[in-house]
């Protein structure tokens, strides 16, 4: 594998990493206010599906980003008013909200766009575009010159092709998200409301006892969660691929969790499994059979490796991984 | 004091969440511009019309019937398996094993035999869960999520690599061969001169399964062991106080309940496909969660639900056919049903108990 090969590997790793590192710090606020969301996989899918409804009938990749964050958060605010209100089971609020979006979301497409539950493919400004830095090789260059951007690059010397390739290039999401880690470990770490947020999922009672509204504090953390759910569903749908397709999400919030723990509920962490996931998946999209010194790696070993890492992980082989004290236990105030 | 009596426990909640599960879905189905009247009476008939209607909808019933009372079983003990798909999957390779490469002389020996390694399958698969979440404290529901994706790689590589026949594309197995057949309902009540259709996939699994639920009932009311399962999933100091080993029960019951997941395929792989194919679970080890909560966890409960979910099925395919309406039309139904009677329970629940302890009070 020469060093082209390489960069280009990382470059897919990036971009398939961000909608889980998206979803995963929107599981981080959720659970570390004590509130285990598995419904990561279903606002996802909502959010794919309504920004790229909205972005294909408008034109205008925004309005999609809008009505993608808006979908994610309506179904954030079913599974608080099951898990919060109604105290009941989060996990059982998860898996249904996660058959809602799989439902719903092929239901309105084929009554939306007949076209056997997808959108239409989305051009021009229904899509976001890469974001070409300065002095970067992008496609503006290969126009003048003739010649694809591919070829270009490969001719570059190795820190060109590392800022071209690698750095540049991406969509403004992707750059939004890795942005979004620092964001998360300044208001999970340096804030009240995150002191709060991670004490409400530790002791909701000494939250209550201080004062400090728990359901509110909740309700805040979810509807963070619904927000990045909805970022991350709508960079899969308009900026990774043109358009929605049913069930696009194939899994990636399961991932996004198996990530979460992998990271043990921590933003830096999280960013680095994240990573690591996304990793894989570009190696698995990129060689089918990889053969490692005479040994053969299938493909599936691949696609399961990062669930396998999770259970070891949560099997405490390598370092225990505790969730938060008071997650999935609905609070409930004494009388 | 109870707050409210058994019966609205164990009817009236069910049935409330399931009409406003249903309401809910009548609304859907306004909103993409059909008739909800036209569409259930076409579900009806489709799925209960005729032995063809009856056939289909009793074959996903079997299947809902094993991945119910699996998730059910769970439930009595306090845990929530959401990996009967995996162990389904595994459930699929063992009886793929069986009816491959042992010469079965007759079908019914064929059919226990294949029983008995799909049940070893699944319960082999939830086992590595359920020993990590009892000795190791790792939460069942997440390693179970993980296991069913690891449980589709193995499947994917077990098909593509080792299973598939020489010289097919397909990534499933061989047919099974004649002889491993199992009986239809249409062979099983010909020779009483009761007419059902010969298209139907339904065979002699719903006996099993029947039995299944009569077995499960037996285990959980009848024995000391389903007693201490209840006690554990009532209270887990208050089973420590008694006894009862909190790692014995969390093995036994995760192993019964993947036991009877992974036997869900004596029907859709055995009975049905007569080969294994990929996902052939389609989806059934969830629906199993859907039903053990309408059921109330109680295998009478659990037999009901899955008919209800097998009608669903095989209407909800009728109408796929017929009309516009596409087949996630169920999976909507079955989302709305698991939200009212799972997770919105309170939102029933609560003001029923009102209702019932002022009626208490204004009689007293």
């Amino acid at each position: 594998m020469d060093f082209l090969t390489l960069i280009q590997v990382l470059d897919s790793t990036v971009r398939l990493s961000t909608p889980l590192l998206l979803a995963c710090l929107a599981g981080l606020f959720s659970e570390r206010a004590g509130i285990f969301d598995i419904g990561l996989e279903g606002k996802m899918l909502m959010a794919a599906f309504f920004s790229a409804a909205v972005a294909a009938v408008t034109g205008s990749v925004w309005l999609g980003l809008l009505a993608g964050i808006a979908s994610s958060m309506v179904l954030a605010g079913l599974h608080g008013l099951a898990s919060i209100t109604f105290r009941g089971n989060q996990l059982i609020s998860g898996v249904a909200i996660n058959f809602l979006a799989a439902g719903m979301t092929v239901l309105i497409a084929q009554d939306w766009f007949r076209q056997g539950g997808r959108t239409p493919s989305l051009i021009g400004g229904g899509r976001f575009g890469g974001l070409e830095f300065p002095g970067a090789i992008g496609p503006a260059d290969a126009e003048a010159s003739g010649r694809p951007v591919s070829e270009l690059i490969g001719e570059a010397n190795v820190l060109q092709q590392i800022y071209s390739d690698l750095i540049s290039g991406h969509s403004i999401l992707v750059y939004a998200a890795f942005l979004a880690v620092p964001a998360t470990w300044w208001v999970l770490f340096r804030t009240r409301f995150g002191l709060r947020l991670r004490a409400v999922g530790e002791n909701p009672a000494a939250v209550d006892t201080a004062g400090v509204s728990v359901v509110g504090l909740r309700y805040a953390a979810i509807a963070i969660c619904g927000l990045l759910c909805g970022i991350a569903g709508a960079y899969l749908a308009t900026a990774l691929q043109a358009g929605f397709v049913k069930d696009m999400t194939a899994g990636r919030g399961y991932i996004a969790l198996a990530a979460l723990i992998f990271a043990k509920w921590r933003p830096w962490h999280a960013m680095w499994a994240c990573l690591l996931f996304g990793f894989l998946q570009a190696v698995a999209l990129r060689y089918q059979n990889i053969d490692v010194g005479g040994v053969v790696i299938p493909v599936q070993v691949m696609d399961a490796l990062p669930y396998i890492l999770t259970v070891v992980i949560l099997a405490g082989f390598v370092g225990k991984a505790i969730p938060p004290r008071a997650g999935g236990e609905p609070y409930v105030k004494e009388r | 004091m109870d707050k409210m009596p058994k019966w609205a426990d164990v009817v009236l909640i069910p049935l409330i969440s399931l009409i406003l599960a249903a309401a809910l879905s009548a609304l859907v189905i306004l909103g993409i511009g059909e008739d909800p009247v036209a569409a259930v009476k076409m579900m009806v008939s489709g799925a209960l019309g005729s032995t063809y209607g009856w056939g289909y909808t009793l074959y996903y019933a079997t299947n809902f019937m094993f991945t119910g009372l699996a998730v059910a079983v769970a439930f009595h003990a306090r845990m929530f398996n959401i990996g009967g798909e995996g162990q389904a999957m595994l459930g699929g390779l063992g009886v793929a094993i069986m009816c491959l490469y042992v010469p079965w002389p007759h079908w019914t020996l064929a059919l226990i035999g294949a029983s008995g390694l799909a049940a070893l399958f699944g319960a082999a698969w939830a086992a590595i869960p359920a020993w990590l979440q009892a000795k190791r404290g790792s939460h069942i529901v997440i390693t179970t999520i993980m296991f069913n994706f690891i449980a589709s790689a193995v499947l994917n590589y077990v098909l593509v690599n080792l299973l598939r026949p020489v010289g097919s594309m397909d990534p499933a197995t061989a047919r099974f061969p004649e002889a491993v057949h199992l009986p239809t309902l249409h062979e099983l009540l010909a020779p009483i001169g009761i007419g059902f259709s010969k298209a139907a996939p339904a065979n002699v699994s719903l006996l099993v399964a029947v039995i299944a639920c009569v077995l499960v009932w037996l285990l959980i009311w009848r024995t000391r062991l389903g007693y201490e399962i209840r006690a554990y999933g009532h209270s887990e100091t208050g089973a420590l106080y008694a006894g009862i080993s909190p790692v014995r029960i969390t093995m036994i019951a995760m192993l019964i309940s993947g036991g009877l997941a992974g036997m869900m395929a004596i029907n859709n792989v055995m009975g049905e496909a007569e080969r294994l194919v990929l996902n052939a679970t389609e989806g059934a080890g969830f629906i199993g969660i859907a039903v053990a909560l309408m059921g109330r966890s109680h295998p009478f409960g659990v037999f009901l639900a899955a008919i209800l979910f097998g009608f669903l099925y095989q209407g909800g395919a009728e109408l796929a056919l017929w009309t516009s309406i596409p087949r996630e039309l169920i999976v909507v139904i079955q989302a709305l049903v698991i939200l009212f009677t799972g997770a919105l329970d309170n939102m029933v629940r609560m003001p029923l108990e009102k209702l019932f302890l002022s009626l208490r009070k204004g009689r007293a």
